[in-house]
């Protein structure tokens, strides 16, 4: 078989319209064309994996590298760059081997359990401040403006050493590198022109006035074992763990409580039970439905993935949410239950490149949510589930507004 | 049971220590497993074995025969 014999060609990402269910295409792919065939808003066609299986190999598999800025790698959008995993500033971190371990575990010790475990207070003390603020405001409020967007570009900004001041304008450039299609190809080339500069001007204050940040830790330590960072390499680390740390994060929090609010008894069920935070968080992880596009990969060789081979230059797309809802590997997957245990989701990847920040992303969503149980155990929707709606053109799926009441 | 890490395969996402502290840690200065009990009492078994199960990097391997 063929990748998508027989099937007509699918656009990616699939349209839904209903912001926390599935699009039906994902357990008919799973079952009948598990490598399938799709077109991306660039229009060039790629491979899109929806099994359990398939893609738990293929985020694993070092054949399957990031380097989609190759000649004949599929552009995602129509932006002249194709979008945020092709920029000359995503090549500079080591794609595999030595050099990317070697990046990983000198920005990896700041992202132990333990560390993330300190950072407990300090997040738990952000999170009862913009509640307060939100709870000043008035009700019906918007917890994903409220809570959700600015409390992890707070933790962002407080790793990096970002003063409070500049947290909003990271909160826009951060926004903006990682859409496809909202923001033009000019909006988006001075949002990542600025960003730039503004790092570069801060590594070099770092540079000249070390802190207790990880940029300072990591210009020091570089330095002293002779492996050091160059600059471009501490440029695009901060670049990357804002990217990759804030919209993500942002947006599961909205999507986290929206699941967990549609049908009040899982929030009643946590009330009357807080040790099932950690377990509830995992299960949102895994049963978010809308977690945006998906990890793409660039085949630099024939493959083989679930009996069909790839061609070499093939651009591989993981859904890792259709994953996630694999029957054969999660019993009721359409269910969502929050002491699932134990609970392999793939949300944040599979292997040498599984989320470097898992932990953190795992202790802010674990503290938000304790903090919202104590403060607002009356917690509601002010909308209907239904009406919840998608964020559009984002690589990070979310929800855009998560209109509450207490 | 009988718990083996394998230290080059570990990407340090801390799962791990977040499921069985008394079992596992990670070292301060890369973030890589450190194998703390390899022989656990049965009351952690549970959380070995699920911490062995969400491994992304699937560095944990446990041996159970008796």
């Amino acid at each position: 078989m063929s990748p998508g014999d027989g099937e007509q060609v699918l656009s990616y990402p699939i349209p839904s319209e209903a912001a926390l269910e599935p699009p039906a295409e994902w357990a008919a792919l799973r079952q009948r064309c598990p490598v399938a065939r799709v077109k991306l808003p660039s229009g060039d066609e790629a491979t899109l994996l929806t099994r359990y299986d398939d893609v738990k190999q293929v985020l694993a598999d070092p054949r399957f590298t990031r380097l989609l800025n190759a000649d004949d790698a599929a552009r995602l959008s129509d932006n002249e760059s194709g979008g945020l995993f092709s920029t000359d500033m995503a090549q500079v971190i080591p794609d595999s081997g030595e050099g990317h371990q070697r990046w990983r575990r000198l920005v990896g010790k700041w992202f132990t359990a333990k560390r993330m475990a300190a950072l407990r207070p300090v997040m738990a003390e952000m999170a009862e401040q913009l509640i307060d603020d939100m709870i000043k405001r008035g009700q019906p409020a918007d917890l994903k403006a409220c809570l959700g967007f600015p409390l992890p570009v707070y933790v962002i900004c407080d790793l990096l050493g970002v003063p409070a001041a500049d947290r909003d304008r990271f909160a826009y450039w951060s926004d903006t590198l990682l859409n496809l299609t909202r923001y033009g190809q000019t909006e988006i080339d001075e949002a990542q022109a600025e960003f730039i500069q503004y790092m570069a001007d801060h590594v070099a204050d770092k540079r000249a006035q070390p802190s207790e940040d990880l940029l300072s830790e990591l210009i020091k330590e570089s330095d002293a074992d002779g492996g050091r960072l160059s600059d471009v390499e501490l440029l695009a680390t901060g670049m990357a763990l804002l990217v990759a740390g804030h919209e993500t994060t942002a947006n599961m929090i909205g999507k986290m409580v929206g699941m967990l609010l549609a049908d009040r008894a899982r929030w009643e069920r946590l009330l009357a039970d807080r040790s099932l935070v950690r377990s509830a968080v995992e299960e949102a992880l895994r049963f978010d439905a809308n977690p945006g596009f998906g990890m793409p990969r660039y085949l630099g060789e024939e493959a083989e993935v679930g009996g069909t081979v790839l061609p070499r230059g093939t651009t591989v797309i993981c859904s890792m949410a259709a994953a996630n809802r694999d029957e054969s590997v999660f019993d009721g997957a359409d269910e969502m239950d929050l002491g699932r245990s134990p609970n392999p989701h793939l949300a944040f990847g599979s292997g040498a490149h599984s989320c470097l920040g898992q932990a953190l992303a795992r202790t802010e969503l674990q503290v938000v949510l304790e903090v919202l149980l104590r403060r607002l155990p009356s917690l509601e929707l002010a909308v209907a589930a239904e009406d919840l709606r998608r964020v559009d053109g984002l690589v990070v799926g979310g929800l855009r507004e998560v209109l509450v009441r207490w | 049971m009988k718990i083996n890490v394998d230290e080059a395969k570990c990407c340090g996402a801390g799962q791990c220590v977040l499921l069985a502290p008394e079992v596992f840690d990670q070292r301060d200065d890369d973030g890589v497993v450190i194998l703390l009990e390899a022989e656990p009492s049965e009351h952690l078994h549970a959380a070995v074995r699920e911490a062995a199960a969400v491994c992304p990097a699937a560095a944990i391997e446990l041996s159970e025969s008796t």
